[in-house]
């Protein structure tokens, strides 16, 4: 950086170095080895930090499974034996469990299994509680079933699918109420006789977050469906409101003090603190407008509010790198400024737009604080209806229900947490790489 | 000098097209312009001579109001086009511009197909009413500017992709598609080689029988082959304005002659 001061005499020949030029090299060298030092670590802290969610949330994506045979009983399940939906719903899980209960017995007994010095409670404990709700629920949306004998997979219970994933050994077992090592012993029998399999888990994508005693069954369905609707409330009230902003700001308002200070509030609004909008939007949207707690709407108002400066100050990046030239020589052939600035400013400043707007919402997509303030870390394992409605139900988002399992007690959730880590980061490499492609597409040079 | 002829285009008009009264330009606190009266005459090439940073471009910009984009830039003074004020709070720049068009100092063609650089001003104005129309404007144009023979093949390539004497060319070929009266062309021929240059320039000799043409320029031979009126400026100070003829040839000003003669500049 001292390279220009001292005046030394110039080198006799081109093929000998003098001792400045040295120097001069070797700070260039020095000066490569930093940075690729600074590259190399953070590549290192984004490999350790992927390897760890990965080997810890991979393993949600499979989950093991019980395939057998059930006859649905008519008599158990259909007493009136009309085939009636109405009547049928009087059937709780209850039936089920008995129903479910006796198949499985049945069919360890058929395949030759032996169950000794086990509880009939002890044996069904191995398939998962949701088990009984499933079957009812596709029973009842296809009544005619009833009578026939199908073949069900079912969810193993999760401290079986633990087993299979090494969470669960013999040792903890005997300290763990929820399963023996009697019962695992059982386990190993029914893999053997290929009554259990470890199989890819659609269900972890697409089921609603379950209670902490069914870990198995928790999915990420309404999270995605909540982060999803995020993303388009707040692509929607963001985009046209930051775009239209930052052209009024960059293209049309006077420079003086006003414009001035937006120009700082703006600035400043990008800086304040996620959590301080999640307030703000408890007290104006909730607690002043009345807007249903824990909807979409709500979280969508908050983040907006949040996205809004980041994609206004990107915008306005975008547009001001247009070269002025291009202004003049439009308004030079008679276009009037709104001509200016649709016809040759924003076409060239799309890709900066479009690219600021796409960081700013996959920002958003990861945003956690303000959505637990407003109430969209509740239980909900309701999916939210079709738009527009759907946006006023209660509904929760990825990186909320990554927190809300990161909290429960059994460990099978921290490999859910981590699970649904991966699905959000694909969610974002899926936004990045469209704001590269796109970019790519609207690029031209001037 | 020796090369100079003089043209002996005389004026053939002395109507008034373009008359600035004592126009200032402030840039914030600099005085760019001081006290400048020119008038334009219809039918008319002026050039505007002088050192760089004189003031030509910043007078040039008064005459279509493109001032208005930098905020900095104040205007006092009356500039009259055909008689009526163009700082008339009544007027819109949009509709003077459409009238006095420009060729810009640098060559600014949009990121767009050379077909649609050219057909920009038309279509906005709505001056052809059919694809052919529009077709026959580009062409026209293009041909004026001395550039269709290199593109016609190519019109719908970028303009941004030719060279800097072409993209000037297809500024000018831009500029005259809209068909303004007068047409202000800043140093339209700095990146051009002889052979276009001498294009150009018998181009503005022919719009001359339609348009007023004002140009600046650093070539004096160029100004002196094109124009029939010169302003010469010096420091933001018109000097001297009158026939070519008399400007080059007996100038009244000593700081005309010694920049004509090359001592100033
Ligand atoms: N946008 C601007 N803001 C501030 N000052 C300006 C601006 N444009 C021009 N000026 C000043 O006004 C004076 C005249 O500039 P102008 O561009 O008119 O010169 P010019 O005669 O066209 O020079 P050249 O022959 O180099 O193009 C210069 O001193 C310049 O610094
Ligand atoms: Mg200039």
């Amino acid at each position: 950086m001292t390279d220009v001061s001292a005046q030394g005499p110039l080198p006799l020949s081109l093929l000998t170095k003098d001792a400045r030029m040295n120097r001069r090299n070797s700070a260039e060298t020095r000066f490569r080895f930093y940075g690729l030092a600074a590259i190399g670590l953070s590549l290192a802290t984004l490999v350790f930090m992927l390897w760890t969610i990965f080997s810890d949330g991979v393993s949600a994506f499979f989950q093991a499974k019980i395939t057998m045979p059930i006859s649905l009983s008519a008599e158990l399940l259909d007493p009136q034996g009309n085939r009636n939906r109405a009547e049928m719903t009087k059937v709780t899980t209850v039936g089920y469990n008995k129903l479910l209960a006796q198949a499985f017995a049945a069919e360890l007994a058929a395949r030759g299994i032996d169950t000794a010095g086990l509880k009939a409670s002890e044996i069904t404990a191995l398939i998962s509680k949701d088990a009984a709700g499933d079957l009812r629920a596709s029973v009842l949306a296809n009544p005619t079933m009833v009578g026939t004998t199908i073949d069900v997979e079912l969810l193993a219970a999760g401290r079986v699918d633990g087993y299979f994933k090494g969470r669960v050994t013999r040792e903890t077992a005997e300290r763990d109420n929820q399963i023996s090592p009697a019962q695992l012993d059982l386990v190993d029998r029914m893999d053997e006789a290929g009554l259990l399999q470890s199989g890819w888990n659609w269900s972890f994508l697409t089921n609603p977050d379950a209670s902490d005693q069914r870990p198995e069954a928790a999915g990420l369905g309404v999270a995605i469906l909540g982060s999803l609707y995020l993303m388009i409330l707040v692509a929607l009230m963001c985009v046209p409101v930051g775009v239209a902003a930052s052209i009024y700001l960059e293209e049309f308002a006077p420079k003086n003090r006003w414009t001035d200070l937006i120009e700082v509030n703006i600035s400043n609004l990008a800086a304040v603190p996620s959590i301080v909008y999640g307030i703000l939007g408890l007290a104006i949207f909730i607690n002043f407008m009345g807007f249903p707690q824990s909807s979409s709407l709500v979280g969508a108002l908050v983040i907006s509010l949040m996205t809004l400066p980041t994609i206004i100050i990107a915008s306005r990046a975008a547009i001001r790198a247009v070269p002025p030239s291009i202004r003049d020589a439009a308004l030079g052939v008679g276009a009037s400024k709104m001509q200016t600035v649709f016809h040759h400013v924003l076409p060239l400043a799309a890709p900066g737009i479009l690219t600021g707007t796409i960081l700013g919402l996959a920002t958003a997509l990861g945003e956690t604080a303000p959505l637990l303030l407003i109430g969209m870390v509740a239980f909900v394992d309701n999916y939210p209806s079709a738009p527009p409605d759907g946006f006023l139900d209660p509904a929760t988002a990825l990186p909320v229900q990554v927190y809300g399992w990161a909290q429960r007690a059994d460990p099978a959730f921290i490999e859910r947490s981590s699970g649904a880590i991966i699905v959000l980061l694909a969610f974002l490499v899926v936004m990045n790489v469209a704001a590269i492609l796109l970019r790519r597409r609207f690029e031209r040079r001037w | 000098m020796d090369d100079m002829r003089i043209v002996e285009r005389t004026v053939q008009s002395q109507k008034s097209k373009i008359s600035a009264k004592g126009v200032q330009v402030y840039y914030g606190t600099t005085h760019a312009l001081k006290d400048v009266d020119v008038e334009v005459l219809e039918n008319t090439v002026t050039a505007f001579i002088g050192p760089s940073g004189c003031g030509k471009s910043t007078f040039l910009r008064c005459l279509n109001r493109m001032n208005d984009t930098i905020p900095s830039c104040r205007v006092e003074g009356e500039i009259r086009l055909d008689g009526e004020n163009i700082y008339d709070p009544r007027v819109d720049p949009v509709q003077l511009r459409a009238k006095v068009g420009m060729v810009f100092q640098k060559p600014n063609p949009f990121p767009k197909s050379i077909y649609d650089n050219v057909a920009y001003g038309p279509k906005i104005h709505g001056l052809s009413r059919t694809k052919a129309e529009l077709d026959h404007v580009v062409e026209t144009s293009l041909k004026k500017a001395a550039l269709w023979n290199e593109v016609k093949d190519r019109l719908t390539a970028p303009g941004t992709g030719l060279s800097g004497g072409q993209q000037q060319r297809l500024c000018i070929a831009r500029a005259i598609a809209t068909s303004p009266e007068v047409l202000l062309m800043d140093e339209p021929c700095s990146a051009l080689d002889p052979i276009a240059t001498a294009q150009v320039e018998e181009l503005i000799d022919d719009l001359r029988k339609s348009f007023s043409v004002v140009i600046v320029t650093h070539s004096m031979q160029q100004a002196a082959r094109v124009s029939q009126r010169t302003a010469f400026f010096h420091l933001g100070n018109l000097v001297e304005y009158g026939e070519t003829g008399q400007v080059f040839t007996n100038p009244e000003d000593p700081r005309t002659e010694s920049y004509i003669s090359g001592r100033i500049g």
